[in-house]
């Protein structure tokens, strides 16, 4: 008998997202939802740990038929559905333990025994975590532990996972997907959102494909063919990967750092991307790349010197720094770089005064600017009024890479984390717009958890451990050779300096 | 405390959800008010058909009375708009009655010290800019605080309310009022603004000042560079910081636009109607601008609107006071707020996710 059986509608206003989107999920086994972005995935798993209601359809837990639109996020817990949501369900100010028992139903709490629980419990499946840290101090890998112990602590025998794997680096992915295979061997039944193929034929059991609110393929015996499951999920050939432009020889230098610090986060980082090559930073997360970026936007107060071209702008305002050529593609789209509750078209031209005008809004040169933005990333829908709340994650990417990537007379390029959480159809479109501006002669400095994506993109890459740059790659002539993988995951992990 | 303000803040700064269904919200707001009012009025024993009726009928036969809501809501739409502008930058300004009373103030001062011989062309702008300034400055004084000492918003507000009105207490008594009464030297004639003539109403030409403050608003919000940073802030300050806008720098500019807004709010007062200083004038009108910017949902014509209700609502209570109490009508301004409060989020979550 399977652990879930759902069929389910719902729409959003005239927006229909999910319409007879099946899933039948058995216990004990990992079950991939994969699809593109905007196509129901999150919806649907929503739905069934009842954080959303659904407006109709079919849902049976353990053959128990139930109510699909009285369905909450208390009945979907008392049968055993945990959620680990993309963007983390945690009271920022609290401890792990005290969000750990947030909603339980008792009135005096002694959070002691929950926490040597919650530590023991983690140390079993895995995933080791300081039950007392608070959480908005966790790095998002941490978080992520931090709540799926909690899932497990209250009982999951249905593990929900929404894109856990977007927000952390290889050798966290390989940790969490061990976790994975080990608590479905223990009979905990897992979904697993992802867009990453790799970790579907690495980990799943089971594969449903949802494409435009409908579940078009189900793939129920390993192993899968890759290329069978993408062709489902586009519904057509994968696009081509970008290639990064060869690069000229003595290309002068678009960015350049000496000597950059920002407190004990980054230490001491000299780096000089030249005009047309895309550099790329790889390293674990919270290892200083988060503040690199900023230090180059001019959004934290850092030590040494930040020069754009031949340009000093090391005392320069984040708003000097983009008139001098700069753009900064942030690496969370919802804190730092968009106004979700705006529409596409004001985000598109937001500190953008060469479009709107300086005082006055040029209203019909920001409708035709978004159109053209619209149409050149193919941003869905193509409506530059929908407010971009509602758009789906790789669609309010694009929205940031149109904005940042459109400035004029461009010199360097900071992109964080520029594909995170975005589908396969959008990293195509956002890799094209990088390598486009490189092209144009613009000096790209990519910051990415995602060792894959920089190999696929950069000419060079720089790896940063605790702050510090503790090596560097360049692709030969004939591109990366077999060792470079290998060689920048030991660095990476901090195995090559030890020796 | 300041967690309850920051609730109010959400549910003011929820998207705009376009005109249709924002009215479509304000018309349930109104029937559930309506009849939670009735309710009230069957208390006490009265018919609410009636007691409704005889509202409508007795502000809308009376030109007098007219006048009295259009009086009314001109200084709301002031003060109202004094608390959305700051709202759309993340802002809460209930600082409102710090700022009409220091406009009044300088209003009225500056107004006097006029010598009477000054012509209108000349002296009306000056005293309206002295209202500006005024509360401008006491916004400004917030704005600051705020950015370079972190003190919130809130708290300075409230605390620069009560220093405001002491010390205008304190300068009234020791400097401008005559003879033992509460007021202050006439101000020059040239600075009277002319009443609309209602049946004797005190309704005046600050009306088309409120309004035009409302269009400027409008405009500056929706169709300039700066009311782009405004909302943007609002919004999300860590992306508006992060293309280049700088938050502080905008954050005080708006306070000081918000206080200026509420400082003009003496012009009704000051130059409309009493032409004087007068100790307690305009008081009250500050904090039922909060009202006026929730109802209104901090968009400048619903301000208009909203004040224009609050206006009515205060009119028609007195004229009804001989069959209804007129605390009942005071609760009901309290609870149309709440039901356009509350009914927003419902047509929001019935129209869309």
């Amino acid at each position: 008998m399977p652990m879930i059986d759902a069929e389910l509608d719902k729409r959003f206003g005239t927006r229909e997202v999910l319409c007879k989107a099946r899933l039948v999920v058995r216990p004990g086994s990992v079950h991939a939802l994969v699809g593109e972005n905007g196509a129901g995935k999150s919806t649907l798993v929503k739905i069934l740990a009842g954080v959303i209601r659904g407006d109709g359809g079919q849902l049976a837990v353990d053959g128990k038929p139930r109510d699909v639109p009285t369905w909450t996020r208390q009945a979907a817990r008392a049968a055993g559905i945990g959620i680990v949501q993309q963007h983390g369900a945690f009271a920022g100010t609290l401890s792990v333990v005290e969000n750990a028992v947030l909603g339980a139903e008792r009135v005096l709490l002694d959070l002691a025994p929950t926490a040597t629980q919650l530590a023991e419990l983690g140390k079993r499946v895995g995933l080791p975590i300081d039950p007392w840290a608070r959480t908005d101090k966790l790095s998002l890998g941490a978080a992520q532990r931090a709540e799926i112990v909690a899932a497990l602590h209250h009982g999951a025998k249905l593990l929900v996972l929404d894109e856990p794997t977007a927000v952390l680096t290889p050798v966290e992915v390989e940790g969490l997907l061990e976790t994975l295979r080990h608590l479905a061997r223990e009979g905990t039944a897992i979904i697993i959102v992802t867009h990453k193929l790799d970790e579907v034929r690495a980990v799943a059991d089971e594969v449903t494909v949802l494409r435009a609110g409908e579940t078009v393929a189900t793939f129920t015996a390993r192993p899968f063919l890759v290329a069978d499951i993408a062709r489902a999920i586009v519904g057509a050939e994968p696009p081509e990967a970008a290639q990064a432009p060869p690069l000229a020889q003595g290309a002068a230098p678009a960015l350049v750092l000496e000597h950059v610090s920002v407190g004990t986060a980054l230490r001491d980082v000299s780096l000089s991307v030249r005009a047309g090559e895309l550099c790329g930073i790889a390293g674990v997360d919270g290892n200083g790349q988060r503040e690199l970026a900023l230090a180059i936007a001019g959004l934290v107060a850092h030590a040494g010197e930040v020069r754009l071209g031949t340009r000093d702008v090391t005392g320069a305002s984040p708003r000097a720094r983009l008139a001098a050529g700069l753009a900064h593609i942030p690496e969370d789209r919802h804190h730092g770089g968009l106004v979700l509750d705006g529409t596409l078209a004001d985000n598109v031209v937001l500190g953008r005064p060469d479009v709107t005008g300086r005082f006055r809004i040029d209203r019909a040169r920001v409708a035709a600017f978004a159109r053209t933005q619209v149409e050149q990333l193919d941003i869905r829908p193509p409506d530059p009024h929908a407010i971009v709340r509602a758009l789906s994650g790789g669609n309010q990417q694009k929205v940031v890479i149109a904005r940042e990537l459109s400035r004029p007379d461009l010199r360097a390029v900071v992109a964080a984390q520029p594909t995170r959480g975005v589908d396969l159809g959008a990293v195509a479109r956002i890799h094209d717009q990088l390598v486009g501006v490189a092209r144009g002669g613009a000096g790209v400095l990519v910051i990415s958890a995602d060792l894959d994506e920089l190999l696929a993109l950069c000419h060079r890459i720089v790896v940063v451990l605790r702050g510090r740059v503790v090596g560097e790659r360049a692709a030969g002539a004939n591109g990366w050779g077999d060792d470079a993988r290998g060689a920048l995951g030991a660095m990476m992990t901090g195995a090559e300096a030890a020796a | 405390m300041k967690r309850h303000f920051e609730v109010l803040f959400e549910l003011a700064r929820r998207p705009s959800l376009g005109a249709t269904r924002e009215l479509q919200a304000a018309t349930i707001a109104l029937l559930v008010s309506l009849a939670l009012g009735s309710l009230l009025v069957f208390a006490t024993g009265r018919s609410p058909a009636t007691v409704w009726w005889a509202m409508v009928t007795r502000v809308a036969d009376s030109p007098y009375a007219i006048g009295q809501v259009l009086y009314k809501a001109t200084a709301l739409v002031f003060t109202g708009l004094a608390v959305s502008v700051a709202l759309d930058a993340g802002l809460f300004n209930i600082g409102g009655e710090a700022q009409l009373t220091a406009g009044v103030l300088a209003c009225s001062t500056v107004g006097a010290a006029l010598p009477a011989s000054t012509p209108a062309a000349l002296a009306i702008p000056v005293c309206v800019l002295a209202a500006a300034a005024a509360g401008g400055a006491i916004g400004a004084l917030i704005g600051i605080l705020r950015v370079t000492r972190s003190a919130h918003e809130v708290i300075t507000s409230i605390m620069l309310n009560a220093i405001v009105a002491g010390l205008t207490l304190w300068i009234g008594n020791t400097l401008l009022f005559r003879d033992g009464t509460t007021r202050g030297l006439a101000i020059a004639p040239g600075a009277e603004l002319p009443l609309l003539g209602l049946g004797g109403s005190p309704a005046n030409a600050a009306l088309i000042i409120a309004l035009a403050s409302a269009l400027a608003v409008w405009w500056l919000r929706g169709r300039t560079t700066w009311g782009q940073a405004w909302l943007a802030i609002g919004r999300n300050a860590e992306a508006a910081r992060s293309v280049g806008i700088s938050v502080g720098r905008v954050q005080i500019l708006v306070m000081t636009g918000a206080g200026a807004l509420g400082g003009l709010g003496a012009t009704s007062f000051v130059l409309g109607h009493k032409h004087a200083f007068e100790q307690g004038l305009g008081s009250g009108v500050g904090f039922l601008g909060i009202s006026a910017a929730l109802l209104g949902r901090a968009h400048p014509f619903g301000i208009v609107l909203a004040s224009l209700v609050l206006g009515f609502l205060s009119t028609g209570g007195l004229a009804v006071s001989d069959i209804i109490p007129k605390e009942l009508t005071e609760m009901l301004q309290g609870i149309v707020v709440l039901a356009v409060a509350s009914s927003v989020p419902w047509v929001q979550r019935r129209s869309a996710a």
